[in-house]
């Protein structure tokens, strides 16, 4: 498969809470770099917080990675909030019904409050 | 004044829905909530079917392009997909008739979540055997263009589940393998070898999720052919 992902960052903004920055375009071509700033992230990690300030592109296979992510942190006991969507991604969220299960913050303070 | 898009997949996602309007006719597909993978009760599955179109001078656009204008012209022939009039775009509705063992036909339907030139997705609703999304994609790899159909879905509810354990992953196993290779066909591609790759994604059910059974399509489709005698009676006034 041909990879074009570039590494997401990941950075520490609490006690076991860690911010992704989800950025460029995501598509199949992400999942690598996805999954690698998800086990980044995930150490001693209860809350994960993602960034979508930066997202310019995603299709429905991304929408599919996110979705998958969310599985894995589930499964650890880990919480996905998630902040900075526009409203073309909101309204994706909502279409995907990804609002139901994600929390969406409109800045990262709101983010890294509500993760306690 | 013109607006500029402010994202390159402006215009390819579906609208937000509540509930699918459309397919007139047909059960099963109207006032139903279009479901995620997360919404489903059995195990979560990836399931990827991809075809290299060895010796095939087509483009990734061109095989989309084709994959969608044709798409039920690959399907098996026990199964029915009936295209929306404007084709496969995003938010369209369509209708579709699956067969299944003894001779029932399941009838439910499918939203187009999202549609580009290099790809398309269709997302299931309520009462469907699973709860996800179908995504069709064509790209470039190795010098060779491919195909590839990738499910990821878990089982609405526990009747499916069983069903899908009992026979109902290899139909769907099989459904996809004969599609890949009509599309291959199509564009006669040398000895297309399809390959299924299956990952299961969360081997826990959602037991929360066992009142999916409510809208199973199985059901009502069954139900709904027994009362065919019936509505018919009615209808001529016997």
């Amino acid at each position: 498969m041909t990879e074009v992902s570039t590494p997401l960052a990941v950075r520490a903004v609490g006690t076991g809470v860690k911010v992704i920055e989800i950025g460029g375009e995501i598509t199949r071509d992400s999942e690598a770099a996805l999954q690698d700033a998800y086990e980044r992230a995930s150490d001693g990690t209860r809350t994960i917080i993602l960034a979508f300030d930066g997202l310019q592109y995603m299709n429905s296979s991304g929408i599919g990675l996110l979705v998958t992510l969310l599985v894995r942190a589930k499964r650890n006991h880990q919480r996905i909030l998630a902040y900075g969507l526009s409203e073309h991604y909101r309204q994706i969220f909502e279409l995907t019904r990804l609002d139901e299960v994600i929390s969406i913050y409109d800045a990262e303070d709101a983010a890294v409050a509500a993760a306690g | 004044m013109s607006t500029t898009p402010e994202h390159r997949d402006d215009g390819a996602w579906a609208q937000p829905v509540q509930t699918l309007t459309g397919a007139d006719g047909h059960i099963n597909v109207s006032g139903r909530r279009p479901t995620a993978p997360i919404h489903g009760f059995g195990k979560m599955w990836q399931k990827t079917y991809r075809v290299e179109l060895h010796g095939a001078d087509v483009s990734p656009e061109e095989v989309i392009a084709t994959w969608k204008e044709h798409f039920p012209e690959f399907w098996p022939a026990k199964s029915s997909f009936f295209a929306p009039l404007a084709g496969i775009a995003p938010g369209e509705v369509a209708a579709l008739d699956l067969g299944m063992p003894g001779g029932l036909r399941l009838s439910t339907g499918v939203l187009v979540l999202f549609a580009d030139a290099e790809s398309f997705t269709l997302m299931t609703p309520q009462g469907h055997m699973f709860a996800g999304w179908i995504t069709f994609s064509s790209f470039v790899e190795n010098a060779e263009t491919v195909a590839q159909a990738q499910v990821l879905m878990r089982a609405s509810d526990p009747l499916y589940e069983l069903g899908m354990m009992f026979g109902g992953h290899r139909e769907e196993d099989r459904h996809w393998v004969h599609t890949l290779r009509s599309l291959a066909d199509r564009f006669g591609a040398q000895d297309a070898e399809v390959s299924v790759e299956t990952i299961c994604v969360d081997k826990r059910r959602e037991w929360s999720r066992v009142s999916n059974v409510w809208h199973n399509a199985g059901i009502r489709s069954a139900l709904h052919t027994l009362g065919r005698p019936t509505r018919a009676r009615r209808r001529s006034g016997g």
